[in-house]
């Protein structure tokens, strides 16, 4: 009995919750009349969509800036790359990648001066990350609507001036990833485009924690006394973990349109980043501990119950009530994670 | 070296009211470009203190407690809504559907204050993202209560409040009903011509409200309890040695501050005439913190003073920027989106002057300290 209730407590009741609730919609589906293949299908999508954004939580995690509520600031150089792309003009895959290019050096100029600031805010980051988001998506609204943009895919049409709301990716990169490598079984169907991409970057982010500078920035977040005692430089480490997050956001944003199959500008971005984080938490990561572990199971936790819930209440009980569950559970887990004990001591 | 000192006192001042500085500017930029007249302004200025100084005075107290700035107001604002949403269902109408609705809040808000105050208590020295989480949390838990549980659980059936599915409150409410009745109850009108037309309205009934609540403030500060959460904000260790009971005092300061935030909602919305059932409380939240920040508030110093310079500063922009974009470059839109970019700029803003300036004490603190010792050594 104590042993089974010292496995709980390291699982966590309410990741134990979650899981078994997702087993429980799993269970019900079929007896509801829902496809489980076409669900399965749908919830491994949304994993390879959300994967990298949840992905972007861990190096700042690793280096003690606590949860990256400024997930926004990455995801607007993931748009600015994508906008550029799209004006090019050029078509398929290759703007894919384009978008990838031109994001990048927006990633690692945005993400050095806010890691530049978080370092000067130690102790508060979460606080100022989440309105750095903010400001930044606010800011972009009105750049979004004065830039000299001019590709007709993408500029309304009766003013010829300013982006529309949503862009469709149609033409240029949608389901770049989603239909490569797709293995199909009767009404489930895999993409291994996606799930290979996203394990390539879960796997050099592994293999950067084990490097020096890896270990360096664990032992920064972990115990900055003993880090700047043996000489390692904390705020460079900082700034170079926030870089990392940073650019890992304009990844996943780019990853989440090819799937979604939109670039969603002005106030989309907005609230972006409490999917993610809430996501990773439910993974069993905590404000100061996280891996890659911690990232999958999370992500396919999270994803799971946002697309099963609707579709099994609906049948059920014929109300959408799973935008308010998704409300309370998402920020329940963030809340869980902000008052318990063990990351106090931050 | 006099005009050495007094060149260190321009830059102190300079650097401890950047913000309500920037938005002076910012206002005298865009009063010409607007080009409102100046009655209108103040007309409108009036309107804005009315509406919403109750609701960042509710701000002040968590502050004095060293908990930070309260995003969990937006709680207590939900409280309130849930009071007017009854109120305009039984039809009860005038101030006494006012007192009603705030009789109704008062145990709700009560009790999300003592929740709210638990949770800070969990996660200290984090106050902010935690309350920041729990307004999230509970904007759910609060939409599940009003588009699920009203008219399904909870007996509402007046045609005006509930859907036409049956259960669920309507996204905008109409408070016909109450609507200005604390502004209309005792108004005078001044400077009007002889038609009885233009001039200013002075609702003199919430003004009085409102000064009531700042004697409160003030006096409150000086009670036992006020100086408690002092001495709470000041240092949590040394408070408890002294034998206060710090988690207490704290869970207080969170409840009264929700019950004000519930009276100010109340204030608020029958000031404003219909209630954006789903919005008016996350929004409510984000405005009365900025403006706050804009009158000169720090996380851990505010004043009455600086409420009221906030909200006059702050709405004073909110009311230009739309008309000025308009006029500037052709597009409203930009206004727009520029008051909301300058809302979360200001927070921002604030939030982070705050955290240079407490580490440069700090280091500074430190600083003499070593000096000292040094000194002591020789």
């Amino acid at each position: 009995m104590d042993k089974a209730m010292e496995l709980i407590r390291s699982f966590g009741l309410p990741r134990l919750i979650i899981t078994l609730f997702l087993l429980a919609l799993f269970i019900i589906a079929p007896f509801a009349g829902i496809n489980v293949g076409a669900s399965l299908t749908d919830v491994l999508g949304r994993f390879g969509q959300n994967a990298i954004m949840v992905l972007a939580m861990v190096p700042m995690i690793h280096s003690g800036c606590g949860l990256n509520f400024g997930l926004p600031l990455g995801i607007i150089s993931g748009l600015l790359g994508a906008t550029l792309a799209i004006e090019t003009g050029i078509q398929g895959p290759i703007s894919f990648f384009l978008a990838i290019l031109y994001s990048t050096p927006f990633a690692l100029i945005f993400g050095w001066g806010y890691g530049k600031l978080l370092n000067r805010v130690k102790g508060s980051e979460m606080m100022i990350a989440t309105y750095v988001g903010f400001s930044s998506v606010a800011f972009m609204s009105i750049m979004w609507l004065i830039l000299p943009y001019h590709s007709p895919t993408m500029v309304w049409g009766y003013t010829g001036q300013g982006l529309r709301t949503t862009i469709s990716t149609e033409g240029f990169y949608y389901h770049i990833l989603r239909d490569s490598l797709n293995l199909r079984i009767g009404s489930f169907s895999i993409s291994f485009g996606e799930i290979i991409f996203f394990a390539v970057f879960a796997f050099i982010i592994w293999a950067f924690l084990h490097t020096k500078t890896g270990t360096a920035m664990t032992a920064v977040g972990s115990n900055p006394v003993f880090a700047r005692a043996s000489g390692i430089n904390i705020d460079k480490q900082r700034t170079l973990s926030v870089i990392m997050s940073t650019w890992l956001g304009a990844l996943g944003i780019l990853c989440y349109q090819q799937g979604y199959g939109f670039v969603q500008l002005y106030q989309g971005p907005m609230y972006m980043a409490m999917p993610a984080v809430s996501a990773i938490l439910i993974g069993g990561a905590s404000v100061n501990k996280a891996n890659i572990t911690n990232v999958i199971i999370g992500t396919i936790l999270y994803q799971g119950i946002v697309s099963m819930t609707p579709s099994v209440m609906n049948s059920l009980i014929h109300t959408d009530m799973s935008e308010v569950l998704r409300i309370i559970v998402s920020n329940g887990m963030i809340l869980y994670a902000l008052t318990r004990k063990s990351g106090a001591s931050r | 070296m006099r005009k050495e000192i007094t060149n260190k006192d321009v830059r102190n001042f300079l650097a401890n009211n950047i913000v309500p500085i920037i938005f002076i500017v910012l206002c005298a930029v865009c009063i010409p470009i607007a080009g409102y007249s100046g009655e209108y302004l103040v007309d409108q200025i009036i309107t804005r203190i009315v509406r919403n100084s109750f609701l960042v005075l509710s701000l002040l107290i968590p502050i004095m407690a060293g908990m930070g700035l309260n995003f969990g107001m937006t709680l207590g604002a939900m409280a309130g809504q849930i009071g007017l949403i009854f109120v305009t269902s039984w039809n009860v109408v005038s101030i006494p559907g006012l007192l009603l609705a705030a009789i109704i809040a008062t145990p709700i808000a009560i009790l999300l204050g003592w929740f709210c105050g638990k949770m800070l208590n969990m996660a200290k020295g984090r106050e902010m993202i935690t309350s920041y989480m729990i307004s999230f949390f509970m904007n759910g838990v609060y939409q599940l209560i009003v588009l699920y549980g009203m008219g399904a659980v909870i007996p509402i059936h007046s045609n005006q409040v509930i859907l036409p599915r049956g259960y669920g409150v309507r996204n905008t409410v109409d408070l016909l009903n109450v609507r200005k009745s604390i502004d209309n109850f005792w108004s005078i009108r001044i400077f009007a011509d002889e038609n009885g037309t233009g001039g200013l309205t002075i609702p003199v009934l919430t003004f009085i409200l409102i000064a009531i609540l700042c004697v409160i403030i003030i006096w409150f500060r000086k009670t036992k309890i006020g100086q408690d959460m002092r001495a709470v904000g000041q240092d949590m260790e040394v408070a408890r040695e002294a034998g206060i009971k710090v988690e207490r005092t704290r869970i207080l300061a969170i409840i009264i501050s929700t019950v004000f935030a519930a009276y100010g909602m109340i204030i608020y919305l029958s000031n404003m005439g219909t209630l954006n059932t789903y919005n008016s409380h996350s929004q409510i939240g984000m405005f009365s913190i900025a403006a706050l920040l804009v009158g000169g508030a720090s996380v851990s110093r505010a004043s009455i003073k600086n409420v009221f310079l906030g909200i006059i500063l702050f709405h004073l922009m909110f009311i230009l920027t739309p008309q000025a974009g308009r006029n500037l470059i052709g597009q409203a839109q930009i206004g727009e989106f520029f008051r909301v970019f300058v809302s979360y700029g200001v927070i921002t803003l604030s939030l982070v002057l705050y955290e240079i300036r407490t580490r440069r004490e700090k280091a500074e603190s430190a600083k003499t300290l070593a000096i000292g010792q040094k000194e002591a050594e020789a």
